[in-house]
């Protein structure tokens, strides 16, 4: 059982790191980011390790995400000005 | 399943290098360069993995003489999470200081103005 | 480099990468084997300095000194992004977009949060050494917590919560308190970071001897450290003006 669900968690995270690379908007990438994080996180929690998770939905699904969707809308502002 | 936890480890190295190597944004490089470094955490974890064992916690559902999984590697893929983050930080500020240098985070762009 | 070229350069060395990670793998231990050498040292250590939770007597007591560079990688990071961050010659801080369009559910949500996050924040700092989480976890719940007032939509609540010196000074003494603990380990114990306090009772509040001290050093630093780079990322989003050449 454990192990199916192990099998199942590990592919999940595959294919979302996968969807993070090919996205190609930063402001997209950032939601698909967020979503990869989360799967860690639930990959860990089976992985009995409950300290790495909780470091992870933190720092991976809230911190990252918000300071990658930040340097995107300052990128573009940037962008606004010079046009 | 004895090896496929590594092959997903090694895979997210492989497709977080390849998303640098194509990327067209500084900004997705930096996300990228995060997506290679968390195949860390899997390969550590993944190392670690007893199946059966329990979180390295003691308290009342855990007995001393418990199965745990192993807390070595934990404690590395912890600090590799946190240390992770401020660095991807330090790459995005980097991105955001080029584009207010040059108006553009396109690594090829930049090596045309450069030229 | 054209991008073809690019491309078949990163191809040719990924693959021999792929392939060496592959034969490695091979002759790893079968995942999820009961053979954990690391495990079987650590554990019976951390019982005996009577600390419950084994990543914490890890981080904190049987390799601080790791965590110590750590701190230190992480705080160069967070000096260095804020120092790239800060307003530049050229640039003029402009006044923030205050009340986007924020629902009203979400902004008591917002207010709701803010308090509870908070308090499990310094729970999870202060009873690192009993049940999951620690410094690190909690710094980082800490600091996303106090972001929560972003949500409420109004950036002008967010600053006055946050008076940002503090923060800085907070992460200093964060990182300067784990070194200092680490001198009188050496003063008062035999080595640099060594725990120096009676260990107390396994799972009982005061235990571990001075894993829960290091442990609120590092939760000190990294909530300060994380409030202080949101802040620099923030005030570049919203209210930063002017700069490109």
């Amino acid at each position: 059982m454990t192990t199916v669900l192990l099998a199942l968690l590990f592919t999940l995270v595959a294919v979302a790191g996968t969807v993070v690379v090919w996205a190609d908007k930063p402001g997209r990438q950032a939601v698909v980011l967020s979503v990869f994080g989360l799967a860690l996180t639930v990959l860990f929690v089976v992985l009995q390790a409950p300290d790495v998770a909780l470091s992870q939905l933190a720092v991976g699904t809230a911190v990252v995400p918000l300071m990658v969707l930040l340097t995107t809308r300052k990128v573009r502002r940037l962008r606004g000005e010079r046009r | 399943m004895t090896v496929y936890a590594y092959v997903v480890a090694g895979y997210l190295l492989l497709i977080g290098c390849y998303g640098v190597a194509r990327s067209r944004n500084l900004v997705h490089t930096a996300v990228c360069v995060s997506i290679a470094q968390s195949g860390t955490y899997v390969l550590l974890l993944a190392v670690g993995y007893q199946a059966g064992g329990t979180a390295p916690v003691f308290g009342s559902n855990t007995p001393v003489d418990a199965a745990v999984v192993d807390p070595v590697v934990q404690a590395m893929t912890l600090t590799d999470i946190v240390v992770s983050g401020t660095v991807t930080a330090l790459l995005l500020a980097l991105a955001a200081q080029i584009a207010k240098r040059h108006g553009t985070v396109d690594p090829d762009e930049l090596h045309a103005l450069r030229g | 480099m054209s991008r073809t070229a690019r491309m078949i350069v990163f191809g040719v060395g990924a693959a021999g990468v792929g392939v060496s990670l592959l034969l490695a793998f091979l002759r790893l231990p079968a995942f999820g084997a009961t053979v954990h050498p690391y495990r079987d040292l650590s554990v019976p250590a951390a019982i005996q300095h009577s600390t419950a939770n084994v990543i914490s007597s890890i981080n904190f007591d049987q390799r601080a000194l790791d965590t110590l560079g750590e701190e230190i990688i992480l705080m160069g990071s967070v000096l260095g992004a804020a120092t790239l961050l800060r307003t530049a010659r050229g640039e003029s801080e402009t006044a923030p977009p205050d009340e986007g369009r924020v629902l009203p559910a979400t902004r008591l949500l917002g207010y709701l949060l803010l308090p509870v996050t908070l308090l499990i924040g310094f729970d999870v700092v202060l009873h690192g050494h009993l049940t999951p989480g620690g410094g690190f976890q909690g710094g980082v719940v800490l600091a996303t917590g106090l972001h929560l007032a972003y949500l409420t939509g109004r950036y002008q609540v967010l600053r006055r919560l946050r008076p940002l010196s503090w923060y800085t000074y907070g992460e200093a003494l964060g990182a300067g308190a784990f070194a200092v603990l680490g001198v009188v380990g050496l003063v008062a114990s035999s080595a640099f970071l060594a725990n120096f306090l009676p260990f107390g009772r396994f799972e009982q509040p005061l235990s571990a001897g001075a894993v829960p001290l290091l442990n609120f050093a590092v939760g000190c630093e990294v909530a300060s450290g994380v409030v202080v780079l949101l802040a620099a990322f923030l005030k570049q989003a919203l209210v930063v003006e002017g700069g490109s050449r």
